[in-house]
């Protein structure tokens, strides 16, 4: 007893060891159940599914929102998992990416950031409005949620929505999110993801970082530069869209 | 020296991110505007413009090769809970607009394939 006490209290002070302990076995066990499944190239999509299902079983545990890092020994994912290393590991995945490549989709990555919000935000706001929401700053935020689940609360809060309506459109960016990560790499072989321009133009109309990265991380390691370069500008393009001319043009259907 | 390499990327991060930080400013949006994207074309000029020891760049492959273990203990720390909670309208909101959007991807290609070529042949 007293020696499981004492592991546990070592654990617990060194929680960033643990959580790369911890990632090496998922990472193992989805290579292993990939290779049962017969594909061998879905181990880190498969890892990444045991992670979202690891993080929906903590989270009813501990009732918190940061997945398994709420767990006191499993604290160190919420650092090695957390925004500052995923960015500095991005940024790294960069090394390697040609110019070429990057110039060839240039334009066409632009435009598919535009299309990617608006279509996602109209899509959003549909949805809202089918299931019964009737004002221009509910859909406006729900809309925004379908964005990205930074984009919706940054709009709601600037509009002024309910807190209620807040959550929903989070919850809804962070469904984006999931089925990003989960669907990407199922769907890849039918939607011509597999070089540098797909990617691009994927990163772009999908826009969610974390679930971009992840989709693209399990379809292909050498697509993620391609694909990240042009979603880091879509929360940051889509928090500046949807509060201002995205909200006037729902104001215009919907009246004040 | 391996470690150079580690430096260049942070560099690379706070000069991306500050720059992004400013446009934000500029734009009046909180946070930073495509501050890792910032940062990941200067990557890019990096990689492409300059010769680098091959221990700097084992430094830059070592992060690069954590990405993947990044990602899944991202993964693990998303709010799954709040996913399915959200109900009906956060599920189809964003599922629709997922399933959408990756069906838009070939499209979006394509239309991008004409454009260039219409562009080389005038």
């Amino acid at each position: 007893m007293n020696l499981i006490q004492m592991a546990s209290s070592v654990i617990e002070k060194n929680s960033l060891v643990m959580s790369f302990a911890v990632v090496a076995v998922m990472i193992l066990v989805g290579n292993w159940l990939a290779g049962l499944m017969g594909g061998k190239r879905l181990g880190s999509a498969v890892a990444i599914v045991i992670g979202l299902g690891l993080a929906l079983y903590a989270g009813r545990i501990t009732g918190g929102s940061r997945g398994i890092a709420d767990v006191k020994m499993l604290s160190g994912f919420g650092i090695l998992g957390g925004a500052m290393l995923r960015d500095f590991a991005i940024i790294s995945t960069a090394f390697g990416a040609k110019v070429e490549e990057l110039k060839k989709a240039g334009l066409v990555g632009i435009a598919s950031l535009f299309i990617g919000i608006a279509f996602s935000f109209f899509v959003g706001a549909t949805v809202a409005f089918a299931l019964g929401y009737r004002s221009a700053v509910d859909l406006t935020t729900i809309g925004a949620g379908a964005v990205t689940f930074i984009v919706g609360p940054v709009t709601g809060s600037a509009l002024g929505a309910s807190s209620a309506v807040v959550a929903l459109s989070i919850a809804a960016g962070v469904v984006k999110s999931v089925l990003c990560m989960v669907l990407t790499p199922l769907v890849a072989p039918y939607i011509g993801l597999n070089n540098p321009q797909s990617a691009m133009v994927f990163g772009g109309l999908l826009g969610t970082t974390s679930g971009v990265a992840g989709g693209l991380a399990a379809v292909d390691p050498k697509l993620v530069p391609y694909g990240a370069v042009t979603a880091t500008f879509y929360t940051g393009l889509g928090a500046l869209l949807c509060p201002s001319v995205l909200f006037l043009i729902m104001r215009m259907i919907f009246g004040a | 020296m391996e470690v150079v390499g580690l430096g260049i990327i942070a560099a690379c991060m706070f000069v991306g991110v500050t720059v992004g930080s400013v446009l934000a400013k500029t734009i009046g949006v909180s946070g930073d505007v495509g501050g890792v994207g910032f940062a990941m074309l200067l990557m890019v000029i990096i990689t492409n413009y300059v010769k680098l020891d091959d221990k700097v760049k084992n430094g830059i492959q070592f992060i690069s090769n954590l990405y993947i273990p990044i990602i899944v203990a991202m993964a693990a720390i998303q709010n799954v809970v709040s996913a399915l909670k959200g109900g009906a309208v956060a599920f189809l909101a964003g599922g629709i607009a997922t399933v959408a959007s990756l069906a838009l991807v070939p499209i979006i290609v394509k239309l991008g394939k004409f454009g260039n070529n219409g562009g080389v042949g005038a």
